[in-house]
């Protein structure tokens, strides 16, 4: 009991490698898209989870807020595809920002395309975070 | 709301997010993890200056 009392969420970081578990190998990277960081907040890797979804949720919200563009995944042009498969990178967010018609469709001024690239980029570093969500559920990463 | 953010704090932002991701998933202990996201963050804001230098001097 007095062990698990000074178990600090720092001392969770050095955790080893587990051994791989085939359930949270296809868990965690699905939870890490829906919700970015979550996929190891679930592995109890804290902080590393909530620097993830705190640096990842921002930068898509600043991008709604700086009037980006959100991709629709019927653009046409081949560039407008390429955003839409960054922009589905953020999961969850992304589906919230479609339902709630949140975003512009067209850049308006020339901040906002800032915002074009938070959003997309948003998007490509969950993919990041997917990839390490399922590198430590296989025991590749501690 | 909406935000308008100048040219570099659209910059430093960006650095300081994506350096915070990339330090967290390409390393593997704290301090390796903080050190590689500083890296970053001096490699992407240092890019923004360099690339405003040859700019400027290509105006000039």
């Amino acid at each position: 009991m007095a062990n698990s009392t000074k178990f600090s969420a720092v001392e969770t970081q050095k955790t080893p490698a587990l051994p791989a578990s085939p359930k949270m190998s296809v868990i965690a990277p699905a939870i890490a898209w829906l919700i970015p960081g979550a996929g190891h907040l679930i592995q109890k890797r804290w902080i590393r989870g909530l620097v993830l979804m705190a640096s990842i949720s921002t930068m898509f919200v600043l991008g709604l807020l700086m009037q980006g563009r959100v991709y629709h995944p019927n653009g046409g042009d081949i560039l407008d595809i390429l955003g839409f498969v960054g922009d589905v990178g953020a999961g969850g967010l992304y589906i919230v920002t479609r339902m709630q018609d949140w975003g512009h469709g067209a850049i308006a001024h020339a901040t906002a395309d800032y915002g074009t690239k938070f959003l997309i980029v948003a998007g490509l570093l969950n993919f990041i975070s997917v990839a390490d969500a399922y590198h430590i559920a296989i025991g590749k990463k501690p | 709301m909406t935000l308008e953010l100048s040219h570099f704090s659209a910059a430093v932002l960006f650095s300081v997010f994506a350096s915070a991701v990339f330090g967290v998933t390409q390393r593997n202990t704290p301090s390796e993890q903080i050190r590689y996201g500083l890296y970053c963050f001096v490699m992407f804001a240092g890019g923004v200056f360099v690339a405003g230098w040859v700019m400027w001097l290509l105006r000039h």
